[in-house]
């Protein structure tokens, strides 16, 4: 759950954060967006604070900063909760079986689309080619990849993380929180890249074939 | 035609993503070949290459960056557009999470090249799972000399920042991709200047799709008798193909253009048990629908172009009979118009007008005047916007009606869903309970 204050300042830990993203381009303004993604990592949603924070930091105005902000659509503007729940509905994964799994999951959660679950801790998305589609019907949590699931598999995962219980990408690391993945966003970095598996079978079918001498 | 694994070659061995496995395998000696060369005969060399863009419209690489002026005073960048979110695509995210170092190593090639001494990655920020692989890439050879100051003696500097985007599939136009690099609504914009004259920040600017990168060491390395090997004469190599949909084993594919879709499809098993093809798309849903006529066609740039379609990402989805063409054509037209970013008024307001059409036929209650009116619609898009998304908008139905006229016909009193069974087409079972 978010851990920000009454008053949704922006402490100042996150200002000095901005503030070197700000100094890793040649112009600030480029750290508008990993800037938001800042702002979602403390305070689970884009608040208005936040956005005058970056429009402080960049020396902008807030109506730029909301002009950017609301033009994509991984910002949100109410409390995501512990988890982003997304169910890829796009041509392939939709009609391959991701319409049944979305019915089931928003079902599951009491939630529709781009909108918290009933009990808050859940945000459910419908969301567009996760670009994984040799792995469909996909699924992603705190927007880790999560392959080839059923409506069956997916309701159970969400019990397991409803419960807390320890979950792991598919392929990726363990399911953390979406304001932790919303930090790794914003710095373009985290300590988990050597944490997981990124590589799987249907990644390496053609190499397979390839070293077994199965050749046509 | 046999699997040619480059790029893929070495993805069974985990420790791949790190440096010391990256190196094990070779990696980074083509770019102390590069360093101790001259940046011209490197832009040369991959012109005669022939290596064309693997983003999409396949553009010649070492065309696009010897369009870059040189002694110009200017700084130069190299943006990598790593944005992919083109409904099929799957290949550049697969590569930076299994390969992170080949497209490391062929951005500072790149960079060395085109004399950028700044470097940008732009990942789409759905995917965490590829930005951190691409990171700690980007650390380790940071750490190692390879990015930085006077990289290995050689006087050339190079920084490299990793970027995460924020959800917008438009961002992967190159203009609007830097118009967000930049800080601002993704929008693409007017070309000319094109990006190598004026880009970011308004300096000249290389823009390379993350798979077209990722060929770049292996190129310097091998060399052009070698890469031309694979391939015809005008789609020189090999691609990373990603095969989707109803085939017994989709996955990655890495094969010499030229095959064709019948032999690839054989590698992935063929289709499901009992079932047909009948339409597949051989890069991303911007480009055409073909059919089972078309498996024998060369999977090169110019035989799909001659068969009315385009090679795209070449990532083919395939999918079988019991797919309604107008519930998939539906959808894709509700991507195009959640995706048009409304800076062109045909696009925007069209892409709101075919899908409300569209709609209308899915469940049914299609006419025969709006067929026409569709096509009105989709005339009226295409080549009448800034980018190509309104292109691509105004591609599947013209597509679909080549082939599937009837479905829409039928789809004037039948809904998509009567037609055919949608549980049909899930690949689990159990849904029905």
């Amino acid at each position: 759950m978010s851990q920000r204050n009454e008053q949704n300042v922006i402490s100042e830990s996150t200002r000095l954060k901005m503030r070197e993203l700000a100094g890793r381009y040649p112009n600030r303004r480029s750290a508008l967006l990993p800037m938001l993604h800042l702002v979602q990592a403390e305070q689970d949603e884009v608040t208005t604070e936040g956005m005058a924070a970056c429009a402080e930091e960049l020396d902008i105005t807030s109506a730029e900063v909301t002009a950017v902000a609301t033009f994509y659509t991984m910002y949100k503007y109410s409390p995501v909760g512990r988890h982003h729940i997304g169910v890829c509905i796009n041509t392939l994964c939709g009609l391959l079986g991701g319409d049944a799994v979305y019915e089931r999951v928003a079902e599951r959660l009491d939630a529709s689309h781009n909108g918290p679950s009933a009990d808050g801790n859940f945000w459910l998305e419908r969301i567009e080619c996760q670009a994984a589609c040799t792995h469909a019907p996909v699924m992603t949590v705190d927007w880790e990849f999560m392959d080839d699931v059923t409506p069956q598999s997916a309701v159970a995962l969400i019990d397991k993380l409803a419960l807390g219980e320890q979950v792991w990408s598919t392929r990726g690391p363990m399911i953390r929180d979406f304001q932790a993945t919303e930090h790794t966003l914003a710095m373009a970095e985290d300590d988990l890249a050597t944490v997981g598996n990124c590589v799987d079978e249907k990644m390496l079918a053609g190499l397979k074939i390839a070293k077994s001498g199965a050749q046509q | 035609m046999k699997l040619t694994p480059v790029i893929t070659q070495h993805w069974d061995d985990p420790t791949l993503y790190t440096l010391d496995g990256y190196k094990s395998h070779g990696g980074y000696e083509a770019l102390a070949k590069a360093l101790n060369s001259d940046p011209d005969s490197i832009i040369a060399l991959v012109k005669d290459s022939g290596l064309r863009g693997r983003g999409g419209a396949g553009f010649p690489t070492g065309l696009k960056w010897s369009f870059v002026p040189q002694n110009d005073g200017k700084p130069h960048y190299l943006v990598v557009n790593a944005d992919e979110s083109e409904p099929g695509a799957c290949k550049d995210i697969p590569i930076m999470m299994a390969n992170p170092h080949a497209l490391v190593e062929g951005v500072i090639i790149t960079s060395f090249a085109i004399r950028a001494n700044h470097a940008f990655i732009y990942i789409r920020g759905e995917v965490p799972a590829a930005i951190r692989k691409v990171a700690y890439a980007v650390k380790q050879a940071r750490e190692a000399g390879l990015i930085g100051k006077n990289i290995q003696g050689s006087g050339f500097d190079l920084e490299v920042t990793v970027h995460s985007g924020a959800g917008a599939y438009i961002c992967g136009e190159e203009t609007a991709l830097l118009d967000s690099l930049e800080g601002f609504r993704g929008q693409p914009r007017l070309k000319p200047p094109f990006p190598a004259i004026a880009g970011l920040y308004s300096s000249p600017t290389v823009i390379n799709n993350v798979e077209t990168i990722a060929n770049i060491p292996y190129i310097i390395d091998r060399g052009v008798e070698w890469f031309r090997q694979f391939g015809t004469e005008k789609s020189p190599g090999f691609k990373v193909f990603a095969v989707s949909g109803h085939v017994q084993r989709p996955g990655i594919y890495e094969a010499p253009l030229g095959i064709t879709m019948r032999e690839l499809l054989d590698y992935a098993g063929g289709m499901r048990p009992g079932a047909e093809l009948k339409f597949w798309i051989p890069g991303g849903s911007s480009v055409p629908m073909l059919t089972a006529d078309h498996l024998d066609l060369p999977l090169t740039y110019e035989a799909m172009a001659e068969a009315g379609t385009m090679l795209g990402t070449g990532t083919p989805m395939v999918f079988d009979q019991t797919v309604s063409v107008v519930k998939a054509v539906t959808r894709w037209l509700e991507f195009y118009k959640h995706e048009s970013c409304g800076k062109c008024t045909p696009c925007r307001e069209g892409t709101y007008w075919i899908t409300g059409v569209l709609e209308k036929f899915e469940h049914g209650h299609g006419t025969e005047n709006e067929m026409e009116t569709l096509t009105t619609l989709c005339g009226q898009i295409a080549g009448r916007s800034f980018c190509a998304l309104g292109d691509a908008a105004a591609t599947p139905y013209p597509a679909a009606m080549k082939y599937f006229s009837h479905e829409f016909t039928a789809a004037t009193h039948t809904s998509a869903d009567e037609q055919f069974d949608p549980i049909a087409s899930y690949v689990f079972s159990g849904a029905r309970a």
